[in-house]
């Protein structure tokens, strides 16, 4: 725990790069493979379930601080994260330990759900007064479990690969599936994860999915491509990107973030393709007649996410589909190092084959010039899309957010943009505690006296930089009406100019509107409150979005 | 009687001796706790400060009409007897003792508990009334020890010396960069102070206080820039004149790095945890020294010291005052803005720059 705690804070501490790797190199040198497993799998991004809640893990570190809760609460509100409060609040330990991190995992941190309170609590109390205010700022973090690390899954890989001495593609490989949950870190397992490649590498590989390929942002006019006949155009789906995963007689369905979520989308699971098969597409829940259909809005998604059992009821009503639109592994062999159009062919043949009505081929986007693709384009929020994809005709399918073995460029649409008015502020969290940088914002509407009033339809907190967050944050404290705990109202006072993806109907929000990815694109300091827009102009995009 | 010491627009007014502690509009007479800018500003007819104090008024204030007075030595004013006595804060920091018709009121300024080698050390000071600030006042303030904070900043710059970079550490110009300097081990290399430090330097040595070597820059050779310790104000941080410094390690020295969320936000590769402010235990410890029975507190977290005070028994309230911040907690970034503005307006290498934390 105590190098854990000392390499947490190293990479916590510093922005650069190569001291970050400095230190995950001098760690994992040092640590012994059970904890080093442990280690990979916090720094890939594993998060365990919480293990105590919160409130049982606050109420203990209140009684151990010996203070008030209003006070500690306090606290909490000017440090904006629970286990840095309780490092910082509780008095200096009486003990000390230096037990390993998979001994704290496995057989103190993990015993302790489930446990009734009372052993809960001795527990804690015990450990709180053997560790130092780093280790127990740790110690909050893997017990509450949102534990995060300030660094890529990529660095790890490379700190890995350096230190095996293994090509990094190959770890990253090995690394898919570690964070899942479904198989706890052990000291075999990390030294499989580091052992030279060998020939059974693919059989080793088990239900694992392939590291996702990611795409980027295209900026500027398409045209700067070149050829368009080098390209594959499709659409660019608002789903849950996806592998299906079928090895040893068994389906897997794996979400990009490395959840298992076979589960939840036994319709997908349940796609009859040949032994040896990994198929990259996106769920989607499809909606409308086989003339007339198409994806449903992203709410419909979030419903069947939600959902921790699914009815009959619900399967028939949100049906999920897999939009295929790449095959990663045939007949046990993989593909990814061949171009995008024949792996595009081999999946046509595929798809058409299985003949499975939850197994659907994302179309391919004909057009004759730029030109003509971009007023196609312009049909993407009609069809329930954000755009276009564009992917090298010759690109392989690389690891990660690459451009090494070809490129996929995403052309999304504009966000859709509304001016409303700042109306409530929150402080933020980790970087941004003591920061207010969460905002409510709205709009106006009539209420049935015909008085007109702002309606708040959403929260945004990205978009500013740092520099505009100070003065959005200075001008908050000085237009504060009334503070309800954390949250302040305001003086309507400040227009921004609102960006969001997706907008559908809510009964949950205040508006009856709900917004995709909202977020701040400007201050428009050119506009009064009074300019703000009018909840008739968001309905307006509603009706425009379902033309 | 009603209480002693009011708030009024123009500052914290003496009712019975008809002056005015650390005014933040221009009054006739002005006692000064300390020369920050917060506390100190020009305009006043007549100031009075601690002896110590009165060089460093003059140097960030101009010409001035000033006393000084010894700490301990008593005047009378209007039928009030005043006393300074040392806060800890900074060289020449003094608390306001008033006493009138057998009532005794403290006003503390800013203070520290911690012995700080560069200013003498607080003096508890027995009143019935105590006006204490607030800047640290919630329990996760809690400060290392000086001396471990030292070995640290020592030990980063042995490191960094050792590597061939020069090491930066931001810290206020006036009281904490003196502060700082008297910890360094100056046999680890030579030690550069920005422009805005080195005239409080030298009123410093000529206070006595005891500094090791400092130049400036421009009389260094450059091959010696590579193991120095480089000690300036947080708004030169991205100004032209750090790029001389080539690859350096830059850190901050600030009670305010304490926490994560601050230290992340600076962006720094090293916080340090240095304050000039008493800490929570520090804060309480010298209320209770002071055997007051009524606090009031100024500046920092007034609603929670408040409460707190209140169930711990005391007769608390708050005023709302002009020093620090206007609010709570986000202090670093709301001085910088000021800062940056200042240092944008102002070209003469001292300009005075907002308090310290």
């Amino acid at each position: 725990m105590r190098e854990f705690a000392r390499l947490y804070a190293e990479l916590d501490e510093t922005t650069a790069t190569n001291r970050k790797l400095d230190a995950l190199q001098q760690y994992f040198a040092a640590a012994s493979p059970e904890n080093a497993a442990w280690a990979v799998y916090f720094l890939a991004g594993g998060k365990p379930r919480q293990a105590v809640p919160s409130k049982l893990l606050r109420e203990f570190a209140i009684e151990y601080a010996m203070l008030d809760e209003w006070l500690f609460e306090e606290c909490y509100q000017a440090v904006g994260d629970l286990a840095e409060t309780v490092a910082l609040v509780l008095p200096p330990p009486e003990n000390e330990s230096d037990v390993g991190l998979a001994v704290w995992m496995e057989e103190r941190i993990g015993p302790l759900r489930g446990a009734d309170p009372a052993t809960v609590r001795e527990k804690l109390l015990a450990y709180f007064n053997e560790l130092t205010a780093r280790e127990r700022f740790l110690l909050v973090k893997l017990i509450g479990g949102g534990f995060r690390v300030g660094v890529s899954k990529l660095l790890v890989t490379r700190a890995l690969a350096s230190m095996a001495a293994v090509d990094s593609k190959l770890i990253a490989q090995r690394l898919m599936g570690w964070t899942d949950g479904s198989v706890a870190p052990t000291a075999t397992g990390f030294l499989r994860l580091i052992a030279e490649q060998s020939d059974d590498e693919h059989k080793l590989r088990g239900g694992q999915p392939f590291p996702f390929f990611l795409a980027h942002q295209l900026q500027g006019e398409p045209a700067a491509l070149g050829d368009l006949a080098e390209w594959q155009v499709e659409w660019k789906y608002d789903g849950i990107r996806a592998q299906l995963v079928r090895r040893s007689e068994q389906s897997f369905v794996w979400s990009r973030g490395e959840d298992l979520i076979t589960e939840r989308f036994p319709e997908v699971a349940a796609i009859r393709v040949p032994e040896g098969t990994v198929i990259d597409g996106e769920i989607l829940v499809w909606q409308g007649s086989a003339l007339n259909s198409g994806p449903a809005p992203f709410a419909d998604l979030q419903k069947r996410i939600g959902r921790k059992t699914l009815s009959a009821k619900l399967l028939a009503e949100l049906p999920a589909v897999l939009l295929a639109y790449d095959l990663l592994e045939l007949d046990g062999v993989d593909l990814r190092a061949l171009p995008q159009h024949e792996r595009r062919a081999l999946l046509q043949t595929l798809v058409r084959d299985a003949a499975q009505p939850a197994l659907q081929i994302s179309p391919l986007v004909e057009a004759e010039s730029w030109d003509a693709l971009s007023t196609i384009r312009m049909e993407s929020r009609a069809r329930g899309v954000e755009g276009m994809m564009l992917k090298a005709r010759n690109a392989q399918y690389g690891v990660g957010r690459t451009k090494d073995v070809g490129t996929w460029w995403k052309w999304k649409v504009d966000p859709y943009s509304i001016d409303a008015v700042l109306i409530y502020a929150q402080a933020g969290h980790g970087r941004r505690a003591s920061l207010y940088t969460d905002y409510t914002f709205a709009v106006w509407d009539d209420d049935e006296a015909g008085e007109r009033k702002l309606v708040p339809f959403a929260k945004a907190y990205s978009g500013l930089t740092d520099a505009e967050i100070a003065k959005v944050d200075n001008a908050i404290r000085k237009t504060t009406i009334e503070k309800f705990g954390p949250v302040r109202s305001v003086k309507p006072s400040m227009v921004f100019e609102i960006g969001f993806e997706g907008i559908a109907l809510s009964t949950r929000h205040k508006a009856g509107i709900a917004v995709r990815f909202p977020r701040i694109l400007r201050q428009r300091f050119d506009k009064t409150v009074d300019d703000a827009d009018t909840l008739d102009t968001l309905k307006g995009l509603l009706a425009a979005a379902h033309e | 009687m009603g209480d002693m010491v009011v708030v009024r627009k123009e500052g914290l007014f003496c009712v019975p001796g008809n002056f005015y502690i650390d005014p933040w509009r221009p009054v006739d007479r002005a006692v000064i706790t300390h020369a920050h800018g917060d506390h100190a500003r020009v305009g006043h007819g007549h100031y009075l400060a601690a002896a110590p104090g009165v060089d460093i008024l003059r140097s960030r204030l101009g010409e001035i009409t000033i006393d000084g007075l010894a700490y301990g030595e008593r005047i009378t004013h209007n039928g009030v007897t005043i006393s300074l006595h040392p806060a800890g804060h900074v060289l020449g920091s003094a608390q306001v003792r008033m006493e009138c018709g057998g009532e005794v009121w403290v006003a503390s300024g800013d203070y520290k508990v911690e012995p700080d080698a560069t200013c003498a050390p607080f003096e508890p000071v027995r009143c019935d009334t105590f006006i204490t600030e607030s800047t640290f006042g919630l329990p996760i303030y809690r400060w290392q020890k000086q001396q471990e904070v030292f070995d640290d900043i020592n030990a980063w710059w042995r490191k960094n010396a050792e590597q061939g970079r020069p090491s930066v550490v931001f810290a206020y110009s006036f009281g904490k960069a003196q502060r700082i300097l008297s910890g360094l081990d100056a046999s680890i290399g030579p030690i550069v102070c920005h422009g805005s430090v080195e005239p409080l330097n030298r009123v410093y040595r000529a206070g006595g206080v005891d500094l090791p070597p400092t130049v400036l820059v421009t009389d260094i050779d450059k091959a010696a820039l590579k193991t120095a310790m480089v000690v300036a104000p947080p708004s030169a941080s991205g100004s032209t004149w750090m790029r001389r410094f080539g690859d350096y390690s830059d850190s901050f020295a600030s009670g305010w790095m304490l926490l994560r969320g601050a230290r992340r936000r600076r962006g720094v590769d090293r916080g340090f945890v240095l304050s000039d402010h008493a800490d929570w235990p520090g804060l309480m410890s010298a209320i209770q020294s002071t055997q007051a029975e009524k606090v009031i507190v100024t500046h920092g977290s007034i609603p929670t010291m408040v409460r707190w005070l209140c169930q711990q028994g005391y007769e608390a309230k708050g005023f709302d005052t002009e020093f620090g911040d206007e609010d709570e907690s986000t202090a670093p970034e709301a001085k910088e803005m000021k800062e940056s503005k200042k240092a944008a307006e102002e070209t003469t290498p001292d300009a005075p720059e907002a308090a310290d934390a």
